[in-house]
């Protein structure tokens, strides 16, 4: 009875923390979106989402974001396999390579990529001197090599961890009954790592979807993503609480839509050995 | 009829950062039978095992599979499969899916597998749990998946590491009779791997016993029991009492100031050698008609029999009777001629002491060792 009592005492911080800073907030959010200035009930801010171009950026967002967790995935998956079978002391100097870019502020790291994405910039100034030049900056893709830069270690890591963790005798059982490296990779690995993977794309897809100072800096405020119409809605000229709160709702329901399309593809009990891709 | 080779090692060395690992080791392994290679944790039986399998190359030396050599194949490309120690199943297969595993690999058609999965899980007595995921399988049944997984491929060698280890000694029992059963009626050879000496002479056909990278001796149970080649040997299988002794002539051994008849010949004149005498090959007779005389020490009933601790001129000795001996009474000796077994003197002579320390907590404690090996 004492330490059921001493639990949930333990446990009172974190509810604190929860209701203040996490459902509060949700609870605003609700109360904003479906009100007017006046704090009435409406449903105008709901029915305005639907309208002018918001439906494009809404789907602007998501595209890039995919895109862009794709590419991660595509970098990191082979890159966490690489560094799973190195020995122990590669293993850790790859793992600070990794993690430093996390010890820059992102605003810094996107500032850089400004500077080298520029018209005049390294990138281009070195490809001058071979006669290439590509404008790179203010269009989707220089948005989407900042989006990659600055969230690839959350996908690098729980890959690697998960891999890291697979036992080698798994592999050595695999081989043993004839299997080649490429079905270990496809038979054994992948699977094994699938819970790695779906971790990966949450933690990098979420921030993605909804990154808005990103956007600006390698955009160019040529186009628009949610994040920034967001962000618009609650600092800019035209600042509307209550329009900024829908918007940020229908962001929510997205994601979590996409998350559980996500994890009923992980299902380990549906699977049955099939490889993953 | 003879008996065909099916596995060799030639001169196979090992090591590992430097320390030896296996110090040109020669086996022969012959078709269908079931050989175990027993040895204390670190002696080298495990990477011997990976060796055949393929999981390690020999530093030197030559591994042949049906007279072919085979150090460069890839395990994937060897047809002898293991029962890896800890079972090694794939977590994310059910039980079906685990053992067609290899099948499914060799893209062998849908119906072939189902059949011979079923064929499979029968013969382990597994017939049922296909749908079964492996983790919520007890331990017994977790190495039933494994044995049938690995037999499914009709492996011509099935290497075992071993893989009674995890199990309670009662399921170790029934596994062993089990498999003994399950490799008389599939012909597949065994190379079986343990520390557990009792296994290894129950099970077995031949005997291979190791010590630090060396073989130490490769011969039937019975043999290995009886004619241990060294002190080692004597010490490791069984209980033994290892004696200083003299060979004044062939078929005499001198031990405690006291010429006895014996079996063994060969020796140099007044060669030294270890005297092994088995505790259940000395019967206890009255003080003036034994041979050796000594002072009962401990008695402990073992149910078939007492285990009793004879203090003789100071070395204590471990006999096994069915016969009652007080405490602190004086008993003589009785040894048969052909239970004295002499063996030359070997690096392995007189650091096995006799019996003054033993208890059988310290037998029951060493049984338990679950041991992690060469990893």
């Amino acid at each position: 009875m004492k330490r059921g009592f001493l639990a949930r005492f333990a446990a009172v911080p974190h509810i604190v923390w929860s209701v203040i800073f996490i459902i509060a907030p949700l609870l605003f959010a609700f109360f904003y979106a479906f009100t007017d200035g006046e704090g009435s009930f409406t449903l105008d801010n709901i029915t305005r989402l639907f309208s002018g171009n918001y439906p494009l950026i809404f789907l602007n967002s998501l595209c890039l974001a995919l895109i862009a967790t794709v590419i991660c995935l595509i970098i990191s998956y082979p890159l966490a396999y690489i560094m799973s079978r190195m020995s122990r002391r590669a293993q850790s100097t790859m793992m600070l390579l990794i993690m430093i870019p996390l010890w820059m502020n992102f605003l810094i790291m996107t500032y850089s990529w400004m500077t080298l994405l520029e018209d005049t910039g390294i990138i281009n100034t070195i490809l001058g001197k071979i006669g290439l030049n590509f404008h790179m900056i203010n269009t989707p893709g220089a948005v989407v090599v900042g989006m990659i830069f600055c969230y690839l270690p959350y996908m690098v890591l729980p890959i690697y961890s998960v891999m890291a963790g697979i036992d080698p005798k798994l592999i050595e059982a695999s081989q043993d009954l004839g299997a080649s490296s490429r079905e270990v990779l496809t038979k054994v690995i992948m699977p094994l790592s699938l819970p790695g993977v779906i971790s990966g794309i949450t933690m990098v897809f979420v921030p993605q979807v909804s990154t808005f100072y990103i956007s600006q800096k390698l955009g160019g405020g040529t186009f628009q993503l949610i994040g920034d119409t967001i962000e618009s809605y609650f600092t800019g000229v035209s600042i509307n609480y209550h329009f900024g709160a829908a918007l940020s709702l229908l962001l929510m329901v997205l994601i979590i839509i996409s998350m559980g399309v996500m994890n009923r593809f992980a299902d380990p009990e549906d699977m049955n050995g099939r490889p993953m891709l | 009829m003879e008996r065909k080779k099916i596995v060799q090692l030639k001169g196979v060395c090992k090591s590992y950062d430097g320390e030896a690992v296996l110090k040109n080791i020669d086996l022969d392994i012959y078709d269908n039978e079931f050989m175990t290679i027993l040895g204390p944790s670190g002696c080298g039986k495990t990477t011997t095992l990976r060796i055949i399998g393929g999981f390690e190359a020999p530093d030197s030396g030559e591994v042949f599979f049906d007279g072919v050599k085979i150090n460069d194949v890839p395990p994937y490309k060897r047809s002898i499969n293991t029962v890896f120690q800890r079972y090694a199943l794939f977590p994310h297969l059910n039980v079906y899916e685990n053992v067609a595993f290899g099948l499914r690999v060799a893209k062998v058609g849908d119906e072939e597998i189902s059949q011979r999965v079923k064929e499979m899980l029968k013969l382990v007595n597994l017939s049922g749990f296909e749908k079964r995921h492996v983790t919520t399988l007890s331990g017994g049944q977790q190495q039933r998946v494994a044995i049938a997984r690995a037999l499914i491929m009709k492996p011509r060698v099935l290497l075992l590491d071993e893989p009674l280890g995890a199990l309670d000694l009662k399921l170790r029992k029934d596994m062993q009779l089990e498999l003994k059963n399950i490799r008389k009626q599939t012909g597949i050879t065994f190379v079986y791997v343990t520390h557990d000496q009792e296994e290894a002479l129950s099970m077995s056909d031949t005997v291979v016993v190791m010590n630090e990278g060396e073989i130490l001796q490769v011969g039937k149970p019975i043999d290995i029991y009886n004619e241990p080649a060294n002190a080692f040997v004597a010490d490791f299988i069984g209980e033994s009492n290892i004696v200083d002794g003299t060979m004044p002539e062939d078929f005499r051994v001198k031990i405690n100031g006291h010429v006895f008849e014996c079996v063994d010949k060969g020796f140099a004149k007044d060669e030294k050698v270890d005297v092994v005498i088995r505790p259940e090959d000395v019967d206890i007779v009255a003080p003036e008609k034994g041979m050796l005389t000594g002072k009962v020490d401990t008695v402990t009933f073992m149910g078939v029999h007492y285990e009793i601790i004879i203090d003789i001129d100071g070395f204590k000795w471990m006999i096994q009777t069915t016969d009652y001996a007080a405490p602190d009474s004086f008993v003589g000796l009785y040894i048969e001629p052909d239970a004295f077994h002499c063996m030359k003197k070997s690096q392995y002579s007189g650091i096995f002491e006799d019996y003054s320390a033993y208890s059988m907590e310290y037998d029951l404690l060493s049984e338990n060792t679950g041991e992690e090996e060469e990893e």
